[in-house]
């Protein structure tokens, strides 16, 4: 099976740092943002975020993780069950700048989903997205991320492995995995 | 943890896996915050049909059963046996093929026989929810009476249950001892002995004739009504005697020094067995079984959606 590491730990704590900046520069003083963590992953990712950008500004920044697989557009169609998560979202969100956050962004599927997902609490004024790798050229909805970690170019036979530390492994790593070699 | 459950039909409590039941109780706890949302619908069902077949009357679990329907966004049909073909003859058979061959997927069924829907499923493709069949089970009362009591206590593993009353004539006494057992909690029934069934002990649960001694046992209250519908002889002599010896009250509870969780699956019978005071005190969750109940069957139309 071939795997190639394309974030170590240290590559992943700058690529967060300058997230931050960018997110910085759009959002000032971060009155009105809030931040969504999309499940599963991209809470862990949320966290950091929010963690680095208060450590920033010196004020807690509200923090929420947002579930939509009740959402899904494949429920009952890809033979695998689909289990919810847990939504938590302490705030309001009506007319408030929501950036989603999420690992990996790949058909831009879970990112409509979530959309659909978060409009049940409110109408926000604008929403960002920020995935952490860009799967490129493999979107099968119009949806782009507004803050992107790494672009990748990658077939559809490769698969992005995200590894964080928060799901119990030694130490952060995200691999492009060929899924064509490992079943042969 | 299981992803779907074992089973393409609730049909009864006892043919659920563990696994099964706490699958359906971490869903119904997605579904719960769901229902706290300022949009409380999601459109998991949208392309299903469910038909409600009540053949009985229902008020709660109808409603219930219905919201949570409508909530998952499927088409809901609705039919009861009063003004249905069903007076002119109309087996229960033909009459459910009949509504399926509408073009439906999920059949919700109560019935006074029990087996009822142990029959259908046996003849038909859709997915069949038991909503109550006679004096046998009634599933979905079970898992929210679970849930109940899990949001309350934190967990069922070692609690002590108590069930009260008519558990003769009760589905929802069954189902909930065979969902309580599985879960791991240690179950009671305390009743006047021609309402307990002879051979209940075989379900490995402790039986008590005593109100006080059995209140003084338990962690968990669940009161069952008087069933008088399907009593066809005398069991006791009367309402009052009953309310006597076995009704709670506000006055025994305090006397206890000790908190007691108070539930009843409705409908209440205030005075008889349960007092309004203590129906409608701080440690009845009464209210929340109902809100629950939505929850809990949004969860067993979603799982069960699945399955085909």
């Amino acid at each position: 099976m071939e795997k190639r590491l394309i974030i170590d730990h240290t590559l992943l704590q700058i690529t967060i740092d300058r997230l931050c900046s960018q997110l910085i520069e759009n959002h000032d003083d971060f009155k009105d943002t809030v931040l969504l963590g999309l499940q599963p992953k991209g809470i862990y990712l949320s966290e950091r975020i929010c963690k680095k950008l208060s450590e920033t500004l010196g004020f807690p920044i509200p923090l929420g993780c947002l579930d939509s697989t009740f959402f899904r557009d494949d429920f009952r169609k890809s033979g695998k069950p689909l289990v919810a998560n847990t939504t938590h979202i302490p705030f309001h969100i009506e007319n408030k700048k929501v950036i989603l956050i999420d690992d990996v962004l790949y058909t831009g599927r879970s990112v409509r989903a979530a959309l659909d997902a978060m409009i049940a609490f409110g109408r926000p004024a604008k929403v960002e997205l920020l995935a952490l790798i860009n799967r490129k050229y493999s979107r099968d909805l119009p949806i782009q991320a507004n803050y992107v970690g790494l672009g990748v170019n990658c077939l559809d036979t490769e698969r992005v492995l995200v590894e964080l530390r928060e799901q119990g492994v030694a130490e952060d790593n995200i691999w492009l995995i060929d899924k064509k070699n490992k079943e042969a | 943890m299981e992803q779907q459950l074992s089973v393409r039909h609730l049909l009864g409590i006892k043919d659920l896996k563990a696994q099964d039941i706490q699958l359906i109780l971490d869903t119904a706890d997605n579904f719960k915050e769901v229902l706290n949302r300022p949009i409380k619908k999601v459109p998991s069902l949208r392309d299903i049909t469910i038909a409600n077949i009540f053949f009985e009357n229902s008020t709660r679990t109808r409603l219930s059963f219905e919201l949570a329907e409508k909530r998952l966004s499927a088409d809901v049909v609705n039919f009861s046996a009063s003004g249905s073909s069903v007076k002119k003859g109309e087996t229960l058979l033909d009459t459910v093929n009949n509504i399926l061959a509408m073009k439906v997927d999920m059949v919700v069924m109560r019935h006074a026989s029990v087996g009822s829907p142990h029959f259908l499923s046996r003849h038909i493709q859709a997915n069949i929810v038991n909503a109550g069949d006679g004096t046998h089970e009634h599933p979905t009362q079970a898992l929210l009476d679970a849930f109940s009591i899990r949001e309350k206590l934190g967990s069922l593993e070692g609690k002590k249950v108590c069930i009260f009353g008519d558990i003769l004539h009760s589905r929802v006494a069954l189902s909930n001892i065979f969902c309580l057992q599985k879960m791991g909690a240690e179950v009671m029934v305390c009743g006047p002995s021609t309402l307990l069934p002879r051979h209940i002990r075989d379900l490995g649960v402790k039986v008590e004739l005593n109100l006080r001694k059995a209140l003084e046992w338990c962690d968990v209250a669940n009161v069952l009504r008087i069933q008088l519908e399907r009593q066809t002889i005398k069991y006791f002599p009367s309402l009052r005697e009953y309310s006597l010896y076995y009704g709670i009250n506000k006055a025994l509870l305090d006397s206890l020094n000790k908190e007691i969780v108070i539930m009843h699956p409705g409908p209440i019978n205030r005075g008889v067995e349960i007092t309004s005071d203590v129906a409608d005190s701080a440690h009845s969750i009464i209210l929340d079984q109902v809100e629950n109940g939505v929850a809990v069957r949004m969860a067993v139309l979603y799982l069960l959606s699945q399955k085909k």
